[in-house]
């Protein structure tokens, strides 16, 4: 620990033995006279940084300690009892449970990803412009990346760009519009069915017109391209050919006749149409253009039904709700990857800098493939960068605080309760419980010490 | 020890990965056009797939960015991306209007009254007690610097409760200096720490020259130890810097409203979240303009200070 004692000096630096009081120096001598100045200047260095780390740093650590074992207003003891406490107030257990989540999941992501994306840069040229990409979220502060994620996670699909994305791949696979209010005109024609989806009670053949006539649906709805369904509906239908409109039966200021197309009446566009059989099975699947039309052509001769299946009348798909209690947790620790991975990959990136190209290169030439000399080679002797990645990972997590606290909406922050947040809402934001708030930071600093001690060691080797 | 840039270590050079995949296909032979193409397209899919990653990355912040530059109207009716194809409709309202919010401008000067001092007061405080840990003589010395790197492992939270009650005694409660002690002294183990290892690799021969030349602890301390340590408490700088910045729990607490930075008066805001995205959305830019341009300006420091400071 002492730096670098190269050689043993009688001069003005002595080693830390010899300056101790053991020494047979006769009082007043110039030496310790020497000795005593020095010892003034050391304490003059030193006597800031021991001033405030005593006051507020030693100091709080015996108060909280022992602050903990007293009760909510601090004036009767009570031993051990806002420990057990802990394990019996629901808020707290799920805070804790939350924060063991988070170091379970988290930290191994992060080491996992940032391995990924630090062997994967080796193979582009541009890899210094992408951990720039990646690093860059380290310098924002957590309101801002808290920020950044509400509007990520935002539940309208209209505003939040997630949403927006998996409601665009729902509809991909979900053919048809949807118009939840929709009903038919008349229920002579089309009967609803058990599942919600209409049928048309008088069977069709090719050749054949079938006009629907949807009433309920208010303009907002409409599609803007809807065109009028009169002149489709006129059109005769071909031989092989079964065809018609779904329409709405309404003449906006009045005037229409029911059940007749008429000429202001427009056509419902992307209505999923079903041609079905006898026996009840859809042997053709269509949607309707934007004037309303439909057809089926090639309809082998027979009796059909027409059916419009339930999910034109069911609500639209609106995305999944990221905010809400169950998906939360996982919400805000997707949030927390886009500032962390960063930091993993350039630290395991360096890691994989430092390996011996040679040995690799003697590996591939002995016909290695890739994935032996990975398990093998640049496993192993990457490990303890990893190591180092995850106890960090571990460390933060177990920290975390603002993140949750901005992400979080009002009403789901108990569903996505951490253990340090926890401490904060007992001690100041209105818990007003400062034992139990004292004994969840001590619980915080025995969970992090471990962790603490393994990495400062790390650090010392590094820096020896 | 790592950096982002091309000078450093990290920086993957063509030179080696090309060499390898170049050797790879020797184990079936002769490299053939087969083999070639597969490697060219296993590239090109490395390629895409990093792609997509930064474009996933970058989209986040840039969805934030173009938001600030709408209407509130636009927000609430269409997301972001739908100004993509009219960028006519983007404004700067957003920018001006909250620089003529008072409430988030003096927060903004809160924040730089807070983030200069505590970093300034750290690095000050932190190499003076460096300097002693690593070259100066008292007994106890390696005792007390244990002690100090123990606290280290000192949560924060652990701090709050006891030092807010401290400064209410002493009416430093709810004010920026408060603010600042309470950062100075959680982020000096780790300062104290960091410059005590880097400080002791000073040759011993240049320190005890210059003793024997009869200079001062202090002109030692000043002519030779800081120079020499510049690049350490660059950064120590930057890391603490960047911490206290983008502090919120700390001055959650600690600042009033008259004395609140940025972060926390932005995060009051995020209670009506989204009829807020006018102020919050420019407001977050404004309080990350600052680290990010630190972050540019001093990319290797940064990422040095931030590997460094990742023991805390």
């Amino acid at each position: 620990m002492p730096a670098t004692p190269v050689k043993a000096p009688a001069g003005p630096a002595p080693l830390p033995g010899r300056a101790g009081p053991g020494t047979t120096e006769p009082k007043d001598s110039p030496r310790r006279r020497a000795d005593r100045r020095r010892r003034l200047v050391a304490l003059l260095f030193l006597l800031p940084a021991l001033l405030l780390l005593g006051a507020l740093v030693a100091y709080p650590i015996l108060f909280t300690v022992g602050r903990s074992l007293f009760d909510a207003s601090g004036t009767r003891f009570v031993g051990a009892e806002n420990y057990t406490a802990m394990f019996d107030d629901p808020a707290t257990l799920k805070a804790i449970r939350n924060t063991a989540i988070w170091v379970l999941v988290a930290p191994a992501l992060l080491t996992g990803l940032g391995l990924v994306l630090a062997v994967l840069t080796e193979k582009i040229r541009w890899a210094t412009a992408f951990k720039l990409v990646l690093f860059v979220p380290m310098a924002i502060s957590f309101l801002a990346t808290g920020i950044i994620f509400r509007v990520v996670y935002e539940q309208d699909p209209d505003r939040g760009v997630l949403n927006a994305v998996a409601v665009g791949v729902h509809d991909a696979f979900d053919e048809g519009a949807h118009y939840p209010t929709a009903r038919p005109k008349d229920s002579t024609v089309l009967a609803k069915g058990k599942d919600g989806s209409y049928t048309t009670k008088e069977k069709a053949s090719p050749g054949n017109t079938v006009n629907l006539g949807l009433v309920g649906v208010p303009p907002k709805d409409l599609p803007k391209d809807a065109g009028p369904a009169r002149k489709a509906a006129d059109a005769t239908a071909h031989g092989d050919e079964l065809r018609g409109v779904v329409w709405v039966d309404f003449t906006l200021g009045g005037g229409g006749k029911p059940g007749q197309v008429d000429p202001k009446e427009k056509g419902l566009p992307q209505v999923a149409i079903e041609a079905v059989d006898a026996k009840g099975k859809a042997v053709a699947k269509t949607t309707t253009a934007s004037d309303g039309s439909y057809h089926f052509s090639k309809l082998s001769p027979g009796d059909y039904s027409i059916r419009l299946p339930a999910r034109t009348f069911a609500e639209p798909y609106t995305g999944v709700e990221w905010l809400g209690p169950t998906l939360i947790t996982p919400a805000i620790i997707g949030a927390y990857m886009w500032i962390w991975t960063g930091f993993a990959m350039v630290l395991i990136a360096a890691g994989l800098a430092a390996m011996p190209r040679d040995v690799l290169e003697a590996a591939r030439i002995d016909g290695a493939s890739e994935w032996q000399i990975f398990r093998k080679i640049t496993a192993p002797l990457l490990a303890p960068v990893l190591g180092v990645v995850f106890v960090t990972m571990v460390i933060n997590v177990m920290k975390v605080f603002d993140l949750v606290y901005v992400i979080a909406p009002g009403p789901v922050q108990e569903d996505a309760n951490v253990l340090a947040l926890q401490m904060w809402l007992v001690s100041f934001g209105g818990g007003n419980n400062q034992g139990l708030g004292s004994a969840l930071g001590v619980l915080l600093l025995l969970l992090v010490v471990p962790a603490m001690i393994f990495n400062i060691r790390r650090f010392r080797r590094s820096q020896s | 020890m790592t950096a982002l840039s091309p000078t450093a270590p990290s920086k993957p050079s063509p030179e080696p990965s090309s060499k390898a995949s170049s050797k790879a296909p020797s184990r079936a032979g002769r490299p053939g056009p087969v083999a070639w193409l597969m490697r060219q397209l296993s590239r090109g899919v490395v390629q895409l797939i990093l792609a997509v990653v930064g474009l996933l990355w970058l989209a986040p912040a840039f969805g934030l960015f173009v938001s600030s530059l709408r209407p509130d109207q636009d927000n609430a009716s269409s997301g972001w991306w739908t100004a993509l194809t009219n960028p006519g409709d983007l404004t700067f309202d957003n920018y001006s209007a909250l620089l003529d919010n008072s409430g988030i401008i003096d927060s903004f000067w809160n924040t730089v009254l807070i983030s200069v001092p505590a970093t300034v007061t750290v690095v000050v405080v932190a190499s003076l007690a460096g300097y002693a840990f690593a070259w100066l003589e008292f007994p106890g010395r390696d005792w007390i610097f244990l002690a100090v790197v123990g606290m280290l492992v000192v949560p924060i939270q652990v701090g709050l409760l006891p030092v807010a009650k401290m400064f209410g005694a002493v009416g430093l409660f709810g004010t920026i200096p408060g603010v600042i002690l309470f950062h100075v002294a959680y982020g000096l183990p780790f300062a104290v720490f960091l410059l005590r290892n880097y400080f002791a690799e000073i040759p011993k021969e240049m320190l005890e020259a210059a003793r024997t030349e009869g200079c001062s602890e202090l002109r030692i301390f000043t002519s030779l130890v800081l120079p020499l340590g510049r690049p350490a408490i660059a950064s120590l700088a930057i890391f603490q810097f960047l911490w206290v910045w983008n502090d919120m729990l700390v001055a959650l607490i600690f600042a009033d409203s008259q004395s609140q930075p940025l972060t926390v008066a932005l995060q009051s805001e995020m209670r009506q979240f989204g009829s807020n995205i006018g102020v919050l959305a420019p407001g977050a830019f404004l309080s990350l303009i600052v680290p990010v341009t630190v972050f540019f300006a001093f990319q290797r420091h940064f990422v040095q200070g931030v590997m460094a400071g990742s023991v805390k």
